[in-house]
């Protein structure tokens, strides 16, 4: 066991001597991998923070009711009994003109300006938070709500975040049609690093069959290299993704200061930067296997 | 050990290397297959090591039929032969050491038995003081000396050399044919080619003559 496992060692040693002897080939290939698996890792980054962003803003989806500037203690107190009763609603919440403004004031630091009104712009609202919470229904329960007497205006306050979802479903579309296309070149790349160290090779694997090497000894060296060059390449996406990150953190915390937010774009998770080192490893195998497949058998003793 | 059974090769092209040939080596026996270039003897070291294939008639090794030998199964045949080629076959890339290893890491031999082995390979044909030159640096009669011990080192069974001593001068042909004999006597199977009567000075050794394909 342990000789089987020292076997396999040594051979992955080999192929690591041999990246390293042809020093700028080899760096340059994982260059090349690492900046094509970079950009969709990169994209796909962005849309998972700018997801994050969706998820924490919009919470659970709610509906306002706005109510006419001059509605009556009455006519409030029937709607808060009709929305009770409804069987859609899970709770709903009044919140009076003047509470509104003090919130706005407290909220945005537009006192000085909300203080310059001659009165409060602001009317009564009901905010009602809805059982379900798919679009459909979210968007029945609205129109429903807005025929309600003593209703002037209601709104599904998410409504931009389900847009932005369907503008993420597009971005999400798009990475994954980059990746593809990178993934074929990564493949691509690795097939032709492979012939040419088959074609340099050729003495070796010639007189190799001739003493008894079997196809898969041939093979395994150059399927350790591909697998090992797909890996340092992933690596080094990786590396472009998280250090481009660092540095765009800054900027951006001093940009959302001014917003009055606090936003900050997080690092790769483990288990994507897990998967970014598997697919780039399996892809550079591939790559390898089928370069292998195609010009060993070319390489024939005579 | 090796057995031909009316044996024709004809390569693409209608040039016949191998007419006809039958013989049987046993097990142990030195043999010398002589003939003029061009007489089939490349052709024959071959079709036991399947490098070709024949037309008609059955080629064994070990009671194999090498002939319809399978691709996955070609390997473990060529590992119980040991080649020495007309060309010798050296890799230029690594050391004499290196050279004589290739073989054992094929096999899959443990790292530590293969150092050994390779030293006693390289001791036996005198080049264990060259173990880390490069096999360029070697004259022509240690260059074929490092592709003995490469084809040795595995201890097989049947030991096939194509001219060994095809472009050496009289003093390391005997040299070599020394070796050969050293081999035979610890009961290796010996079947080697040679163009050169003039190394065949030992008149008890077998000789299968070939001429123009013909076995005579």
């Amino acid at each position: 066991m342990t000789h089987i496992f020292s076997m396999h060692l040594g051979i992955l040693r080999a192929a690591l001597h041999r990246m390293f002897v042809s020093k700028l080939g080899g760096l340059l290939n994982i260059l090349v991998i690492g900046v094509a698996l970079s950009l969709p890792a990169g994209m796909y980054l962005l849309l998972q923070n700018v997801q994050g962003l969706v998820v924490q803003l919009s919470g659970t989806p709610q509906i306002s009711l706005f109510l006419p500037m001059d509605a009556k203690t009455g006519d409030i107190d029937a709607l808060r009994q009709q929305l009770a009763a409804h069987s859609a609603v899970a709770s709903s919440e009044f919140v009076a003109r003047d509470r509104a403004l003090e919130q706005l004031k407290q909220s945005t630091g537009l006192a000085d300006v909300i203080g310059g009104l001659e009165k409060n712009p602001l009317p009564d609202a009901f905010i009602v938070s809805p059982k379900q919470s798919n679009a459909q229904a979210l968007d029945a329960l609205r129109g429903e709500l807005a025929q309600l007497p003593g209703v002037e205006v209601a709104q599904l306050d998410s409504e931009w975040a389900y847009k932005l979802e369907a503008l993420l479903e597009f971005g999400r579309l798009a990475v994954l049609i980059l990746a593809t296309l990178l993934s074929l070149a990564l493949v691509a790349v690795t097939f032709n690093t492979i012939r040419l160290q088959i074609l340099t090779q050729r003495d070796e694997i010639e007189v190799s069959r001739l003493i008894g090497a079997t196809d898969g000894f041939i093979r395994r060296p150059f399927l350790y290299f591909g697998a090992l060059q797909g890996l340092l390449g992933g690596i080094t996406a990786w590396l472009i993704v998280t250090v481009s990150l660092l540095l765009l953190n800054r900027p951006l915390a001093e940009l959302s200061q001014l917003y009055a937010s606090q936003f900050t774009l997080h690092p790769l998770a483990f288990g994507d930067s897990l998967s970014l080192l598997l697919f780039s490893l399996y892809l550079g195998w591939l790559g390898a296997w089928l370069s292998v497949a195609r010009h060993l058998s070319q390489i024939e003793p005579r | 050990m090796i057995s031909f059974n009316q044996v024709h090769k004809r390569y693409p092209g209608g040039y016949e290397a191998l007419k006809n040939v039958s013989f049987d080596i046993r097990e142990g026996e030195m043999v010398f297959l002589t003939g003029h270039s061009g007489a089939g003897k490349s052709t024959l070291l071959k079709l036991i090591a399947a490098m070709e294939r024949s037309n008609s008639g059955s080629v064994l090794v070990n009671s194999q039929n090498v002939g319809v030998l399978k691709g996955g199964a070609l390997p473990y045949l060529r590992r119980n032969l040991g080649i020495i080629f007309q060309d010798h076959k050296l890799l230029f890339d690594r050391s004499v050491f290196d050279n004589v290893l290739l073989p054992l890491q094929i096999c899959g031999f443990d790292h530590r038995e293969s150092g050994k082995r390779v030293r006693a390979a390289l001791d036996k044909v005198g080049l264990l003081k060259r173990e880390k030159t490069n096999p360029i640096a070697l004259s022509g009669g240690e260059q074929q000396r490092l592709c003995i011990a490469r084809a040795i080192v595995n201890r097989p069974a049947i030991l096939l050399a194509d001219e060994p001593t095809g472009n050496l001068d009289a003093a390391y042909a005997q040299e070599i044919m020394a070796i050969f004999k050293s081999f035979h006597q610890v009961g290796v199977t010996l079947l080697i080619s040679t163009h050169d009567e003039g190394v065949l000075c030992d008149a008890n050794i077998r000789r299968l003559a070939l001429k123009e394909g013909v076995l005579q």
